[in-house]
């Protein structure tokens, strides 16, 4: 019987590695800088893994698509916190791959303690990447009034300004180094093999778990040094001018870098530090009255809805992404940036009869299990198969290389594509193209009050416009 | 493909929903007559206005269905109402304050989340609330109309527990712990788990001992409230107001000749009780349960009113009420056969019929004749009607529907016993 194996890159590569190469698995391929998906085992005929990012592996293994998986003990916590009756069974610590996640307030702000944030009037706004611990962690302290901003990735820059709180992974010296301060250890987390419920109980997996745990047990056990100890603050973090004539522009991180910072300049607008080589977030710019951060674009039509940044270059995509899951918000297109066009497809396995939804729908009705729909963009492939009347569906949120979901770990594919040529070589075919995408400038209907501030706003979109008419 | 009930909800029958309107109609009755008036709130609700210290425990908020809804951009998250009374104390705020005196009922749905899915996550309430006045005579107002409802349901053995919320966090608050450590022990004895409280490093040893002595106390008297009083009020002068009021809630409760329990340990779930906490048992198993809560209303953000309610478990009542204790006569139904041509008539009829307060179904071609009481054929030719009835196995012929309804009146046709 086929075991399906689900393992980590990044942060837990090495040490997953290292560990399963001591257990004597012989997997080919799986090191540093693994370029397959699909991972085979010399040792174990039967073994078959792939490698996930490390958040999407407690789910895949909980749906059922994987027997087994390696991951972080906080990915867990996280799925286990709005899903506790998940088929996810927690079977054993790793011992390695060790940190902790912090609930963290910006060092400058007086709120270092529970007792202290709980004082804070207002809502309490709180930025991570784990919202569900997030919202558990919320209502254990008690807190009153909360926002959860779920956040693609770097929560530490969003305190204080963005955010009250972040909760993140780290050490306590890291989060020094962003000038936080913990406010609760959340959790400690290592490296733990998970299994999936039913498997676990009908399947045959001692070889393979034997091996694992007999060096792991072998491995002298290390006492992790309790790190929640409160550093001293040695930082102090200075906010610029007073908040409300300034204009909070949020730039991309990632591979939108490059053109945006070309754009920029023929705008004439010069930013210091962008793209980062050190990864500072917080680059400086010549144009007077406007502070900079640099976050996923993914994050930012949440932001600019709740009034965090005023200005934000992100994709259309991510734009729709937010609208079609809060129709009621504020966000505004202002200038399509005609920068990074991508189309937005529906994507299935070549292997697959189907060549339109309507295919897909007749094929759907005749199965009996769910049609499996996986996307980065969660809330425009649910809008896509409801519009399509699609019938039974679930949606697989996914974080990254989706292509290589299809076709054991998904049926249907919503995913963005510039020439189509990464989905042909995963031997994929587009059915539908849902519609284009390219990077905007966007902004908030909520009517500002200062009007210094609507005539930098002004002033901004103006000198943009001319510098991609100018393209 | 098979469509498939969620898991963790229920569907109500015909003959559960039977049950269901006649424990609804009991209770509404009750109400009415104690001059409370009903009320209905909306089944969502912002999340924050169950969230803060006195609303509900962390072992309830741990299982709330919470999400954000189409207007969740800025992260206000909205929940399946958890709970029947925090609404109508904001409805109170919204829109009732100026009121002195607010008498209010409902009959809600409230979802729970609950791990397996064996039992249902959506329950339904039959809840009172009395606002706007604080005495042992309001509490035992509610404990009263609490019970009659159950005599109504001819429910018998019921058995009343008494608690008090201000007994417990007084001694608390003498235990010298800080203010978050005593919510934390008032959860969890609220939550049913007194064996923590071994586990607290108490800084009074000699309290440590009364503590749990005290919550497994039980008695069945206003002396046992006496005696304990005379125990504590050297060392705990605090104590006196909320035993005073125990112990005039259980002397009045005495008078009026109603049996309780006094059982300290008791409450769950809620931490917005600050007064005496009452439950309803039939057998091992809860059915109702309610208390003072003084300071909701002002904790809300709303004046400082005192309040106290109760709420009665309807899909528990459903399983215990009997129901040839509730039955009526069964209702004698008309079955009425329209032919062909008289399908006009025949609809005409069956209005007529319901106008006069009969249950008169139209023929289908599928009723079985002999769950009917009577049969109604309606005819184009003489005579235009024949009503037979099918127990007696009589035939009328007439000519109006007036001959019809007399037939009817005469020989007992069934009128106003329709559940």
């Amino acid at each position: 019987m086929e075991i399906k194996v689900a393992l980590p890159k990044g942060r837990l590569l090495g040490g997953t590695a290292a560990l399963l190469r001591r257990a004597g698995w012989g997997l080919i391929g799986y090191h540093e800088r693994v370029r397959f998906y699909r991972i085979k085992s010399g040792s174990f005929p039967n073994l078959s893994a792939k490698v996930f990012h490390e958040k999407d592996i407690p789910i895949q293994v909980a749906i059922g698509n994987y027997d087994l998986g390696i991951c972080g003990s906080d990915w867990i916590e996280e799925l286990l916190a709005k899903y506790p009756s998940s088929a996810l069974l927690k079977e054993g610590n790793l011992g390695y791959g060790e940190g902790a996640l912090y609930m963290a307030a910006s060092c400058s702000e007086g709120a270092s303690t529970v007792e202290e944030v709980r004082a804070k009037p207002g809502t309490i706004r709180i930025a991570s990447e784990y919202p569900n611990l997030a919202e558990s962690l919320a209502l254990k302290l008690r807190l009153r009034r909360f926002s959860i901003f779920p956040l693609w990735g770097a929560a530490e820059v969003y305190p204080p300004e963005s955010a009250d709180l972040a909760l993140v992974f780290g050490t306590a010296e890291e989060l020094l180094h962003y000038e936080l301060v913990p406010v609760s250890k959340v959790l400690s987390v290592s490296a733990f093999l998970i299994a999936n419920r039913n498997s676990w109980e009908s399947k045959d997996m001692s070889k393979m778990v034997a091996s694992v745990y007999d060096k792991v047990m072998a491995q002298e056990q290390q006492p992790s040094p309790d790190t929640a100890t409160k550093p001293e603050i040695v930082g102090q973090y200075l906010p610029e001018e007073a908040a409300k004539d300034i204009v909070r522009l949020a730039l991309p991180d990632g591979h939108q870098q490059l053109p945006t910072l070309h754009l920029l300049s023929k705008a004439g607008i010069h930013i210091d530090d962008y793209p980062s080589a050190v990864g500072n977030r917080r680059p400086t710019t010549d144009l007077p009255g406007v502070t900079i951060k640099v976050i996923r674009p993914q994050d930012m039509p949440l932001q600019v809805a709740n009034g965090n940044f005023d200005l934000a270059i992100t994709g259309r995509d991510w734009l729709m992404e937010h609208l079609y899951q809060f129709p009621s918000s504020p966000v505004t297109e202002l200038l399509d940036l005609k920068l990074g066009k991508v189309k937005i497809v529906a994507v299935v396995s070549k292997d697959l009869s189907v060549t339109d939804v309507q295919g897909l729908r007749r094929l759907n009705a005749e199965r009996a299990v769910p049609l499996r729909v996986a996307s980065e963009y969660i809330n425009i492939a649910d809008k896509y198969a409801r519009d399509n009347h699609l019938g039974l569906y679930r949606v697989i949120p996914t974080w990254g290389a989706s292509e290589a979901f299809l076709p054991e770990d998904a049926d249907l594919l919503i995913e963005n594509t510039q020439t189509g040529r990464t989905i042909a070589r995963h031997n994929l075919k587009i059915i539908d193209t849902l519609f284009l995408s390219t990077a905007w400038l966007i902004g908030s209907s909520t009517r500002i009050s200062s009007s210094f501030k609507r005539e930098r706003i002004k002033s901004i979109i103006k000198t943009l416009r001319r510098a991609v008419e100018e393209i | 493909m098979r469509i498939q009930r969620c898991k963790g909800t229920r569907d109500l029958s015909p003959e559960e929903m039977t049950r269901f309107r006649l424990i609804e109609g009991a209770f509404r009755d009750c109400c009415l007559k104690w001059g409370y008036n009903e009320v209905r709130t909306p089944t969502l609700e912002y999340l924050h206005l169950f969230t803060s210290t006195g609303t509900l425990t962390p072992g309830m908020l741990g299982k709330v269905y919470s999400f954000l809804d189409w207007d969740g951009w800025s992260g206000e998250r909205v929940v399946l109402r958890p709970d029947g009374t925090i609404p109508v104390a904001r409805l109170y705020i919204d829109s009732m304050e100026r009121e002195k005196l607010a008498k209010l009922f409902y009959v809600a749905n409230v979802f729970i989340f609950e791990q397996t899915g064996k039992k249902t996550r959506e329950r339904w309430q039959c809840g009172a609330e009395l606002i706007g006045v604080s005495s042992p005579l309001t509490d035992v107002e509610l404990v009263m109309l609490a019970l009659e409802v159950l005599k109504r349901l001819r429910l018998e053995g019921i058995e009343l527990r008494l608690s008090h919320a201000g007994l417990i966090r007084t001694l608390l608050a003498k235990l010298g712990l800080s203010a978050e450590e005593q919510t934390m022990i008032f959860d969890h004895i609220l939550d049913g788990d007194t064996e923590a409280l071994a586990k607290v490093k108490f800084r009074r040893p000699k309290l440590k001992e009364t503590l749990p002595s005290l919550l497994n106390l039980k008695g069945k008297s206003p002396r046992f409230l006496e005696n304990l009083k005379a125990l504590f009020s050297q060392d705990l002068p605090e104590f006196q107001p909320y035993i005073d009021d125990f112990i005039n809630i259980a002397e009045l409760l005495e008078a009026l000749g109603c049996d309780y329990q006094i059982d300290i340990a008791s409450g769950r779930g809620f931490e917005y009780y600050t007064g005496v906490i009452f439950q309803f048992f039939k057998g091992e198993e809860k059915i109702g349960g309610g208390g003072r809560y003084d300071a909701l209303i002002p904790l809300m953000g709303g004046k400082d009113i005192p309040a106290s309610g109760f709420a009665l478990y309807l899909d528990r009542l459903m399983n215990l009420v009997k129901p040839e204790a509730l039955a009526k006569p069964l209702a004698q139904r008309i079955l009425v056969r329209a032919q062909p041509a008289a399908v006009k008539e025949g609809f005409g009829t069956a209005t007529r019929l319901h106008e006069a307060g009969y249950r008169a179904e139209f023929y289908l071609g599928a009723q079985e004749q002999a769950d009917f009481k009577w049969t109604l054929d309606v005819q184009s030719k003489q005579p235009l009607f024949i009503l037979t009835d099918q127990v007696k196995h009589r035939r009328f012929e007439a000519q109006t529907i007036n001959q019809v309804l007399a037939v009817l009146r005469k020989k007992g046709g069934d009128k106003g016993s329709v559940a």
